[in-house]
Formats: structure tokens, C-alpha cells, sequence
């Protein structure tokens, strides 16, 4: 986008009107000064310190040096709720991606009733997630469920998707993909700004259907692909809602075993924090997720830089 | 319905980038597919479809049967049992909780919605030393999960006497956020400078440049930040469950978990209840999602086309 104010004066000489409009700029850029020094930098350093103490909120921390952070490597509940946010993140991710670039094809194509199946989709992401999550409880349902009684009617005896260890995971997958919709609005966003005449040039070359979008949807649209892998992936490694209200924060489910099969890290973390009151503990899983978003999103900014493809950029 | 949704589609928000209008296939080319294909195209879009809906139609129907017939196969409201929602209604402080959810929305949104914007014209307007580097900043704040400030956060309210308030719930709001700070300077970007200048040599201070000129001109955007911010706030469950203890605070997310817990798990079953208070907490979204759908579809896109 083309900058509209002039580039920054250079360190030389500063006008009297330069100087008075630098102090107004400052005016304005004062709350967000203030929020980010209350609100991100004094939090951020004060989290990091706590991270190497004991503190319970109602004795003064206390230093423990790296015990936090040993204790971190070697618990097993973290280790388990780190396994079960990345399991999650490595299947959701990837799936979200392919059904919504499906539906954003699907929905390319439809003429004057675009808007309405775009809403169709879309509207799932405006249920609160306590919503969604007592809603797929329920869909979730062994007996009368109905994706059970759907996967009935071909003749497939569903599992027990809310009660059984191993398919608590896969159910609150299924779960995630109905509000996959704002990442369907941007893959169609995308699709629609992919100029006609490229596909045009690229039929009269003799491309085929699959070899046109091979060489050119894919291509145009791989910076909305890069920014909803990076965005995605940040998101689900710190899932919380609709897992917590399906599975925590009541005394007969948190001591049922699904708990524990639907333990996530930001979950862990929350109670860590906020039910044991282990503050110096949770500092630390939280400087630990922080490290893991950084590296992951790197990587993917690292990897991207050889498949995204940005117009106007020198080959 | 299905006209307004057309129209909005068709008319971008004025102020956006409209998406290059190259988008649709004339219908003549739609033509010279072979039918199968077109049959199959119509199969699973609307199969898709049926399947996105088909949750809503069940929660819908299902808070409308009496308990015993909550689970019965179906998707008809038979036997009709609309007591639910008054049975709902007088079990928990539902009009309370939804009350305290506006409040919290509208204070939550507000507040973002004008400081970003102030903060944002400080940005697009003035040239000043250090403003890319204060800008990057600005954007760096949005990696920062919020597990790290969480915790530091709740001992900065618990040291103002302010949890079991709702105050932390948006008073973090009036310093302006990341992400709307970004979507408004776009906007702003998009003015041209010299009708300001012109205002500024008529003797113009920049509050009124800010309050007069550039605030009426990025309505559609303010609208954006308001619906996005509102709706993040209206389902938000973390916050009120660190900061609320008094039930009479609770926001309707904290709400509904107390009404899961109590109805759907603990003792008698009674989940035609906790269906019906999941319908009054989504039915308000979707409300809003038809009055605003422009702005949240042209927000999301927009924030797409950063990428």
C-alpha cells in the first residue's frame, strides 16, 4: 500500500513545526505507550522472573532458580498436554486448510447465491465456543449422538467419541473443523482477486483443469495459505474454550479419565495457575509455549519462503 | 434474507480495496460443462452446506422437546416444549448474564474501537522518529501468547481491588489493540494527506483533524473493529473465569459453563436447559452477524490480504 505521509526526517536539522508536530504524534500514540508498558513489557518481564519462583500469591515469590523449568522437562501431565496440543495442531491445521480451500473452490464458482453459502459457513464461527462445545458434546454423543446415528445409517458403529481415551482427540478434531469459516472467507477473498486472464493464457497453453490450478490458483494464492497456516497454527496450539468446557472445571469431570485424554496446554497451564495458585510453575509453561510459537512460526516463515509466491517480487 | 446477503456481496465496503471484479464465470462458460460435472458441483456444495447447518437445526429443535425427547431421532420440535426456555430462565440469573455480557461487549468495544483509532491516526499522520520501529512493535505484540501476560495481568487487577469486577474484563481495552491499530491505520493510510493539510492551514488543531475529518471518513472500518471486538468479548470464557467469583457478574459464556455443570453433569440430567441457554447466547451473534455481515467478512478478507 502506498504510504501516504512523507518518509521520517533524517537526523539532521528539525524544525520548530517538526518538533511541535513530533510531540503531538506522541500525544496520540500515548495510550497505546502506556497499555503496552502496563499491559505486555512490565508483564512480560515480570512473568519471566516469576518463572524462576515459588509463588502461591499469598507469600512473596520466592527464587527457586531453574526448578520450574526442571520440573517442566520431567512432569508428566505437561508432557501429555503438550503431545495432545501438538497432535491436535498437526491434524486440525492442515485439515482446516484443505476443507476450506475445497469450499472456497466450491463457493468461486456459484453465481448469485455466493453470499448465502458463504454466510452458511461462515456462521458457525459466530457461536460462542461454550456454545460449540456443549452443542458437540452432544452431536458427540455415543448412543444418541448424531454423527453416531449419521454413521449409523451407512453402517458404521460409531465410537465413543466423549468416554473413550482414544477418541477424545479425533472428536474434539471434528469438532474444530464446523468453525472453519473465517479461513474459508480469505481463501475465496484470494481466489477472486486471481486475475481471469492468467487462466485464460494458461488454457490456451493446453492446461487442463488440475494443471491450472497447479500452476496458477495455487501459486496466487499462497499468501493467503501462508497467513492461515501461521495464523491456524498459533491458534491451536492455544486451544481452550470448547475443550474446557467439555471436559474441566467441574468436579465429575476433571477426575474422570476423558480429562486427561483432553488435556491441552493452555489448559493445564490455566489450572496451574488459577486452581493450584502454582504462578511461578505456570510462568514458565507460559515463557515454554511462547518459545514454541516463535520457533514453529519461524520455521514456517523459513519454509515459506521457498513455495509463497509474491506478486511483483523478482524471480 | 438471501437478498440482503446478495447485496452485501455485491457492495464492498466503501474505503476497502474492492477484490479485483474479474471474480465470477459468465454463465455461458458455466454452461459448457458437461452435466455430470454440474451435477456433482451442486451435490457438494449443498451437501457441504446441509452438513454446516445441520448442528444448528438440532440445537434449535432439541431445546424445544421435553427432556425425555431431547436426544429422540429427528429434526422437528416434537413434542413442542418452548417451558424450556422460561424453565431455563427461572433455574439461573440468564437475563442477569445477559445483560452483564452487553455491558462488558459494548464497554470492551468501545473502548478498542477509539483508542485504536486514535492511536492508529497517530500513526498514519505524523512523521516522527522511531515510528517503524514503534509501529513493528505494535505488531510483534500480536505473537505474544496470552498465556505470558496472563498471570502478571491478574496481579496488577488483584493489587487494584478490581477482580470480581467486571472492570478487567475491558478496562485493558482503552490502551488501544494490535490488531485493530493495524486494520484502522490502513484505512487511514488510504485518505489523501492533503485534504488534512488543507484543514490545518484553516487553523484545524489535530484533535479535530483526528475527531472531525479522519473519524467520520473510516466509519466502516470503526464498524469492523466494533463487531470484531464485541463478538470476541461476548465469547470470551478466560477472562471471566480468572476475574468473576459472584455469579451475579458472570458473563453469559461463564454463565452457560455453570449451567452445563450443574444441568448437564451434575445430578439430574436436565439438558433441555442447558440447550436453551446455548440458544439465547448464539442467537445474539447471528443477530449481529446479519446486521454487520459486510464488516465481518470484509475484516476477515482484509486481514488475508495482508498476508
Amino acid at each position: 500500500m502506498a504510504t501516504v505521509t512523507a518518509p521520517a526526517p533524517g537526523r539532521r536539522r528539525r524544525t520548530p513545526l517538526a518538533r511541535r508536530e513530533a510531540r503531538w504524534a506522541y500525544l496520540f500514540l500515548a495510550p497505546w505507550i502506556v497499555g503496552f508498558l502496563v499491559f505486555y513489557a512490565g508483564p512480560m518481564i515480570a512473568s519471566l522472573w516469576l518463572s524462576f519462583t515459588e509463588y502461591d500469591v499469598i507469600n512473596p515469590p520466592e527464587y527457586t532458580g531453574l526448578d520450574n523449568y526442571r520440573e517442566l522437562m520431567s512432569d508428566p501431565a505437561v508432557a501429555r498436554s503438550l503431545g495432545n496440543t501438538v497432535y491436535y495442531t498437526a491434524l486440525h491445521v492442515p485439515l482446516v486448510m484443505l476443507i476450506s480451500l475445497g469450499l472456497a473452490l466450491l463457493l468461486k464458482r456459484v453465481g448469485r447465491l455466493q453470499g448465502f453459502f458463504r454466510t452458511v459457513f461462515y456462521l458457525p464461527v459466530m457461536t460462542p465456543a461454550v456454545a460449540v462445545g456443549i452443542l458437540f458434546l452432544l452431536l458427540l454423543n455415543t448412543q444418541d449422538g448424531l454423527i453416531n446415528r449419521a454413521l449409523g445409517l451407512v453402517g458404521i458403529d460409531g465410537p465413543s467419541w466423549t468416554t473413550d481415551p482414544h477418541w477424545v482427540m479425533p472428536g474434539i478434531i471434528l469438532m474444530s473443523l464446523w468453525s472453519l469459516g473465517s479461513t474459508v472467507i480469505i481463501y475465496l477473498a484470494a481466489l477472486q482477486n486471481v486475475p481471469r486472464d492468467l487462466y485464460e493464457a494458461a488454457s490456451i497453453d493446453g492446461a487442463g483443469a488440475w494443471a491450472r490450478f497447479r500452476a496458477v490458483t495455487l501459486p496466487m494464492i499462497s499468501g493467503a495459505l501462508f497467513f492461515t497456516l501461521i495464523v491456524n497454527t498459533i491458534a491451536s496450539l492455544q486451544m481452550f474454550t470448547e475443550v474446557y468446557t467439555m471436559y474441566f472445571g467441574n468436579r465429575e469431570t476433571q477426575n474422570s479419565f476423558n480429562s486427561d485424554a483432553a488435556s491441552f496446554y493452555v489448559i493445564h497451564l490455566f489450572q496451574e495457575a488459577f486452581q493450584f495458585l502454582h504462578m511461578g510453575f505456570a510462568s514458565a509453561m507460559a515463557w515454554l509455549l511462547f518459545v514454541i510459537i516463535l520457533v514453529i512460526t519461524l520455521v514456517q516463515v523459513k519454509l515459506s519462503n521457498r513455495f509463497v509466491y509474491y506478486e511483483g517480487e523478482d524471480q | 434474507m438471501t437478498t440482503a446477503v446478495e447485496r452485501s456481496a455485491a457492495a464492498p465496503v466503501p474505503g476497502i480495496e474492492p477484490a479485483r471484479a474479474a471474480a465470477r464465470r459468465p454463465p455461458a462458460e458455466e454452461a459448457r460443462r458437461p452435466l455430470w460435472h454440474r451435477v456433482l458441483f451442486v451435490a457438494a456444495l449443498v451437501g457441504a452446506a446441509v452438513i454446516f447447518m445441520l448442528p444448528f437445526v438440532w440445537l434449535v429443535s432439541a431445546s424445544l422437546r421435553p427432556r425425555e425427547y431431547v436426544f429422540a431421532p429427528g429434526f422437528l420440535p416434537t413434542p413442542f416444549s418452548p417451558e424450556n426456555y422460561a424453565e431455563a430462565w427461572r433455574a439461573v440469573p440468564l437475563l442477569t448474564w445477559f445483560g452483564n455480557s452487553v455491558v462488558v461487549g459494548v464497554a470492551a468495544a468501545a473502548a478498542v474501537t477509539l483508542s485504536s483509532a486514535w492511536v492508529a491516526f497517530g500513526f498514519a499522520y505524523f512523521r516522527f522518529p522511531g515510528r517503524n520501529v514503534l509501529f513493528g512493535l505494535v505488531l510483534a505484540t500480536m505473537m505474544l501468547p496470552f498465556a505470558v501476560t496472563m498471570i502478571p495481568t491478574y496481579l496488577i487487577w488483584s493489587e487494584l481491588r478490581l477482580t470480581d469486577t467486571q472492570v478487567p474484563l475491558w478496562a485493558g481495552n482503552l490502551f488501544g489493540s494490535a490488531f485493530y491499530i493495524f486494520l484502522l491505520r490502513q484505512f487511514l493510510l488510504s485518505l489523501p494527506r492533503e485534504y488534512f493539510e488543507a484543514a490545518r492551514v484553516d487553523g484545524a488543531s489535530y484533535p479535530q483533524l483526528f475527531w472531525k475529518m479522519a473519524f467520520p471518513l473510516i466509519r466502516p472500518a470503526l464498524l469492523v473493529a466494533f463487531v470484531f471486538e464485541f463478538k470476541a468479548s461476548w465469547t470470551d470464557l478466560l477472562r471471566p473465569l480468572i476475574y468473576l467469583r459472584n455469579e451475579q457478574l458472570y458473563t453469559l459464556p461463564r454463565g452457560l459453563k455453570v449451567v452445563l455443570d450443574r444441568f448437564g453433569y451434575g445430578g439430574e440430567q436436565q439438558w433441555e436447559l442447558v440447550l436453551a441457554g446455548s440458544v439465547l447466547a448464539t442467537v445474539p451473534m447471528i443477530i449481529l452477524f446479519f446486521l454487520a455481515q459486510r464488516h465481518f467478512v470484509e475484516g476477515i478478507a482484509t486481514t488475508g490480504r495482508k498476508g
